[in-house]
């Protein structure tokens, strides 16, 4: 009944009620490009500290000091560091990443193609993860304590356990090697239909679901487990309600704030921190972009790569505090 | 049983296995004699060159940041790009011999300061231009001018003046080098339209193969270049190389059929990826070698007892056997092998030694403290290890070596050529000259061990215009023994390429000179009907 109560408290309180969730949101806004700012900062700085030179990074073990110096001239290297960090944020305010260091393309053509691909594995990995772990969370409720639960638990646990490069060679030694059903190297590209797409990435989608499931479905089950404590759900027990029903209509909408804050945490993971994933399946996503960058020291695609993360994060976080707001009131009224 | 034998069958067609050893292998199949070379002979006239189909790599040695520009190669993956869609003047043989491509033929002046090379004509660029010997002075100017970033911007260094005379290309040097033609064969320089100034990256060479998609350090596919003026090569219609760093991605994808051919196989599986029925491991003998340096005008390795001290400590064969897992041979602590053409086979092998270590120690009069050898895991595949058995070794004849293992990240630039003991490597140089000449000569930018010794400048130098064959050998011998026995270089073992390919593919043959067929295998290799 969580629901109506909502909507009554809305139509009550009208304006006033509205409007410190647009305050709020604008003031999360408003923190996120702050954020942002210092997230750029600390990125620069700490490519800046690194040890090794962009020039010899990109020529290699055997380039001679001439061909360096050209380089580190052309790259406007010789400049302050202060001087080519303002330069590179005007440029991006003015919508231009700027091009590579390395090899001299357009940051936002290269950028936007491998975002699209991490953006096509996270989705689909989605897909398949969160409402397996919610269902399985309520499942393992369900069942609290008998062996489904117990057998969920343990094999979700045992999945996030493992390094996801070993699942990784297990499955591709498996799956594709043993029975040949997947592709064990997972390169999309634009001239693959959908079917070709969802084959190549069916084995790495396999994988970041084991590693993320284990989390969402434990955070759904012990929230919903929580709320079941609480005094209405007995009274909704003692009117002779059914066990699902009651998780559904009483538990689960107050225990949506903490699900859906992992579920956002798990997104974000599946956006920003698959690169070893990526590796293991060749698959031309960011996090494999962005490691090839830093350890050529191509500062402008690294920041480019780091904003990017960084938004995703903001995003992902104010997505998530958000619902929760939405889903409960209380939370609309800071004490 | 019928299927081992066509295995082995096509791999006696290949050159990886004698006509002998096939006859033994199918004796113990319960084949006769008559039989078994029957089926070779079948086997033999499929052989050669099939025209057609499509060719796919898995690769190690590729990075989202490389460029198609040919001056910015510097690993596998870009290297090979150049090969499919370009052409240098000359290229090496497998043999240390020289292929005339672009330059159909070339000759020296008596001194060899001046070399003539004619170019080719009827030479088709992708764009339809006409190649002419303008186009290769302006190549070769891009790699040497002042603003060059070229990684042939070193061997570039000794030209005086260059010119053209109808399809003549002339280059005149400061002093006389013998070996210059091995210098144009530097996979930088090939050759590019208008040498490549308005746009270096285009992919716009005289290569068997156009370029069809360029995603750097994801993949890049090719299809055959119809105008393409040598008919011997370029055997297949397609060619899709996909970057696959990681060694276990590489070998599933083989393993799986996804691609045919993947390179820099892991010592420690090769055996095993060997015994698979429809695969083939390939080890080439390489000039490629792994090293530990030192730094001869620092203390305290500019006392040559101590660095002979060093010398016999190191335990070679065991290197070679647990490091590259039999996949290589022993060095000899200069940085020649037989893979160069001029190789003095009778220089006697430095072996391991403690009593003589020990007793070279002793007579350094070090004073006992620790000598720190640098390592990281990208100094070479294994050099952490390796670190650790020199380590074992050295202290077993009382020298107190220490391991400092450094990141991988910034090794190149913080710890090689500046710290002055580490782990390192040096793929190989076609001829001697270059080899030398790049590391060794005392102004040398790359001069890693800081070797300094006028008198082996002065032969090097002088060996570079000895059109003589002989006395150039005995040249090099003489050089050979002043690194060996005064140098900063301690050369335990040269390492094997190691590439696999599947049963289907055909031409597979290793060069000594670089991996991959030195960067030709999708130019050279077919697809087996």
């Amino acid at each position: 009944m969580a629901l109506p109560r909502h909507a009554a408290g809305l139509k009550h309180n009208g304006r006033s009620e509205v409007h410190p969730i647009l305050k709020l949101v604008a003031q999360r806004l408003a923190l996120g490009v702050l954020l942002l700012l210092a997230a750029s900062v600390l990125i620069f700085a700490g490519t800046s500290i690194l040890p090794g030179d962009v020039a010899q990074s990109i020529l290699g073990q055997s380039a001679t000091p001439e061909a360096l110096e050209n380089m580190r001239r052309e790259l406007g290297l010789n400049e302050p560091a202060v001087s080519r960090y303002f330069s590179w944020l005007g440029g991006i305010l003015q919508g231009d990443l700027g091009t590579a260091l390395t090899n001299g393309r357009d940051i936002a053509d290269s950028l936007g193609g491998r975002l699209k691909n991490t953006m096509f594995l996270a989705f689909w990995a989605a897909v398949i993860s969160v409402p397996l772990a919610i269902f399985l969370g309520l499942l393992a409720v369900r069942y609290k304590d008998r062996w489904p639960d117990k057998l969920i638990s343990a094999v979700t646990l045992t999945t996030i356990s493992i390094p996801e490069f070993m699942i990784g060679y297990v499955l591709i030694y498996f799956v594709a090697i043993k029975w040949g059903m997947f592709s064990s190297v997972a390169i999309i590209n634009d001239g693959m239909s959908l079917g070709d797409k969802l084959n190549a990435i069916a084995i790495p989608v396999m994988v970041l679901t084991l590693v993320v499931l284990a989390h969402m479905m434990r955070m759904t089950r012990a929230a919903i487990l929580n709320v079941m404590q609480s005094a209405y759900v007995e009274t909704a027990e003692l009117k002779g309600l059914g066990m699902l029903k009651i998780i559904r209509k009483h538990a689960f909408p107050n225990a949506i704030a903490p699900i859906v804050n992992v579920v956002m945490l798990n997104l974000a993971y599946l956006v920003v921190g698959v690169v070893v994933v990526e590796v293991v399946f060749a698959y031309p996503g960011m996090g494999q972009y962005l490691v090839d960058h830093v350890s050529k020291r191509d500062v402008p695609v690294v920041q480019a790569c780091g904003l990017i993360f960084a938004a995703v994060y903001i995003g992902l976080n104010l997505i998530a505090d958000i619902v929760s707001i939405l889903a409960n009131p209380r939370l609309r009224h800071p004490k | 049983m019928n299927d081992e034998l066509k295995h082995l069958s096509t791999r006696v067609t290949k050159g990886l296995m004698t006509r002998r050893e096939f006859v033994g292998r199918a004796a113990a199949l319960g084949v006769t004699a008559a039989v078994a070379n029957s089926m070779l002979a079948s086997s033999a006239r499929a052989a050669g060159p099939v025209k057609g189909g499509s060719l796919r790599l898995g690769m190690s040695g590729g990075e989202s940041t490389s460029s198609l520009d040919p001056a910015l190669a510097a690993s596998e993956v870009p290297i090979m790009n150049l090969r499919n869609l370009g052409d240098t003047l000359v290229n090496v043989n497998k043999d240390g011999t020289l292929d005339p491509r672009l330059a159909e033929s070339f000759e020296a002046s008596a001194d060899a300061t001046t070399w003539n090379f004619k170019i080719r004509q009827g030479v088709e660029f992708h764009d339809g231009k006409t190649l002419t010997a303008e186009d290769v002075m302006k190549t070769m100017e891009r790699h040497s001018n002042e603003d060059s970033q070229s990684g042939a911007l070193g061997i570039m260094r000794g030209i005086k003046s260059m010119k053209v005379d109808g399809d003549t290309f002339s280059v005149t040097l400061d002093g006389p080098n013998a070996d210059l033609p091995y210098l144009m064969a530097d996979y930088h320089l090939v050759i590019q339209a208008d040498g490549g100034f308005d746009n270096p990256a285009s992919g716009n060479g005289t290569g068997p193969y156009v370029v069809e998609s360029d995603e750097p350090g994801v993949r890049h596919t090719y299809k055959k270049f119809a105008n393409h003026w040598d008919e011997t090569t370029g055997h297949v219609d397609e060619i899709e190389m996909v970057v696959l760093n990681d060694a276990t991605a590489r070998t599933a994808a083989l393993q799986s059929g996804q691609v045919d051919i993947i390179n820099r196989v892991e010592p420690k599986i090769a055996d095993l990826l060997g015994r698979a029925p429809n695969l083939n491991v390939v080890s080439t003998a390489g000039a490629g070698h792994y090293v530990f340096i030192m730094h001869v005008d620092t203390a305290p390795f500019d006392n040559n007892e101590l660095r002979l001290a060093l010398k016999h400590a190191i335990n070679r064969q065991e290197m070679v056997d647990k490091i590259l897992r039999g996949y290589g041979s022993v060095g000899n602590d200069f940085p020649i092998n037989a893979a160069y053409p001029l190789f003095d086979e009778v220089i006697p092998q430095r072996e391991f030694d403690l009593e003589k270590a020990a007793e070279h120690y002793k007579k350094s009069g070090h004073d006992g403290s620790p000598i720190i050898l640098r390592t990281a895991d990208g100094a070479f595949p294994g050099a952490v290890d390796a670190a650790a058995l020199f380590q074992q070794t050295a202290q077993a004849a009382g020298i107190p070596l220490e391991i400092k293992r450094e990141p991988n990240d910034g090794y190149w630039s913080e710890v090689w050529n500046a710290q002055p003991f580490c782990a390192s490597y040096w793929g190989g140089r076609p001829v001697q000259d270059q080899m030398y000449t790049t590391a060794y000569l005392s102004t040398a930018d790359w001069n890693d061990t800081r070797f300094n010794n006028p008198e082996f400048d002065k032969i090097l130098l002088e060996a570079r215009g000895e059109l003589d064959q002989t006395k150039r050998k005995e040249m090099y011998t003489k050089m050979a023994y002043m690194v060996r026995d005064e140098g900063g270089l301690i050369l335990p073992m040269f390492n094997n390429f190691i590439e696999a390919t599947t049963d289907k593919v055909g031409g597979y043959t290793g060069s000594p000179i670089g991996e991959t067929m030195h960067g030709f295998a999708a130019t050279r290799c077919w697809i087996e009907a």
